[in-house]
């Protein structure tokens, strides 16, 4: 009985409240009349990070301050500004972290490095195999 | 071909294993903080969150001396404790002004209220811009401004009672 009342309760709880009241921003879940302006924003948009749902672009994710994000994206493209510039807003307040596409800076080298290493390390693997087989 | 070449593949494949299993247990830090602390306050103006006190403004933050940004909202649970530490600031001289992110006039006003207000100015950042130009990620979230108006320090999360030493110390740091 006991067991079965934590039951109904637990089926009954509700999600913590942690998102306000008021409507997504303008921008945020709207296109722009523009479609060559949308595609520069929605290309951008992929390519930011969510600070909330860490992991999503803004792109994907319902979080309200993402929605905020593409509201600023779409409002600064809107206004004549280039992506990579918007970007760069955004990395000098929250660093390259925010930013999914790989710089050049020297901490990134590895990643660029990586398949050309795996490439050369593989060729060297099937050229040995060949040559014991014959 | 030698032997102990044969069993590199699985050796690696082993480490990618031990790596993701040892960063799945540590999943590491998800803070994320701002890298405009030591940079001045970007230029903002933003209207009174209330019909009785005053908005704030970039410039009203660069007084002489400093001050405490605090971001809250009224939806925040965190906030809720907050309050209470934010007022004991205020009653040791802390000068405090807050931004309301994505609020009603109304629902902040009942907010305050009921949990007490310590702020000298309350800004309304209906789309979270002036979050998001500070490099601030959610509420509540708290910066140290100094007198010129720089940011000094930002803090994440609220600031609990355990704070206040480290609020002081970052405040008469930036003075």
């Amino acid at each position: 009985m006991r067991r079965l009342a934590i039951l109904l309760l637990l089926c009954a709880a509700q999600p913590a409240l942690a998102d306000s009241s008021l409507p997504p921003a303008y921008w945020a879940d709207r296109q722009l009349p523009d479609p060559r302006q949308e595609a520069k924003a929605a290309a951008l948009m992929e390519e930011l990070r969510c600070l909330v749902c860490q992991g999503q672009s803004i792109a994907d994710s319902d979080a309200e301050l993402a929605g905020d994000m593409r509201d600023l994206v779409r409002r600064r493209i809107a206004a004549g500004e280039q992506p990579a510039k918007v970007r760069a807003w955004l990395i000098q307040r929250y660093g390259s972290w925010i930013s999914y596409r790989p710089t050049a800076e020297p901490v990134a080298w590895p990643l660029w490095l990586l398949p050309l290493a795996l490439l050369i390390a593989g060729a060297f693997l099937a050229m040995k195999r060949v040559r014991v087989r014959r | 071909m030698s032997r102990a070449l044969r069993f590199v593949p699985l050796a690696v494949l082993l480490l990618l294993i031990a790596g993701l299993i040892w960063r799945l247990a540590n999943p590491g830090d998800s803070v994320i903080r701002s890298k405009l602390e030591g940079r001045p306050v970007p230029a903002f103006a933003l209207p009174a969150a209330l019909p009785t006190k005053a908005g704030l403004t970039s410039a009203d933050l660069a007084t002489g001396r400093p001050r405490l940004v605090n971001f809250f909202a009224s939806w925040c649970g965190p906030c809720i404790t907050e309050v209470k530490v934010l007022q004991e600031l205020k009653r040791r001289g802390v000068a405090i002004d807050g931004i309301a992110v994505r609020d009603r006039s109304e629902d902040v006003t009942d907010f305050l209220a009921r949990r007490g207000d310590p702020y000298a100015r309350i800004g309304s950042d209906l789309q979270s811009r002036v979050q998001i130009a500070l490099g601030s990620s959610g509420v509540p979230e708290s910066f140290v401004v100094d007198g010129k108006g720089m940011i000094r320090y930002q803090h994440v999360g609220p600031i609990k009672d355990s704070d206040v030493p480290l609020i002081l110390a970052k405040l008469e740091q930036a003075r």
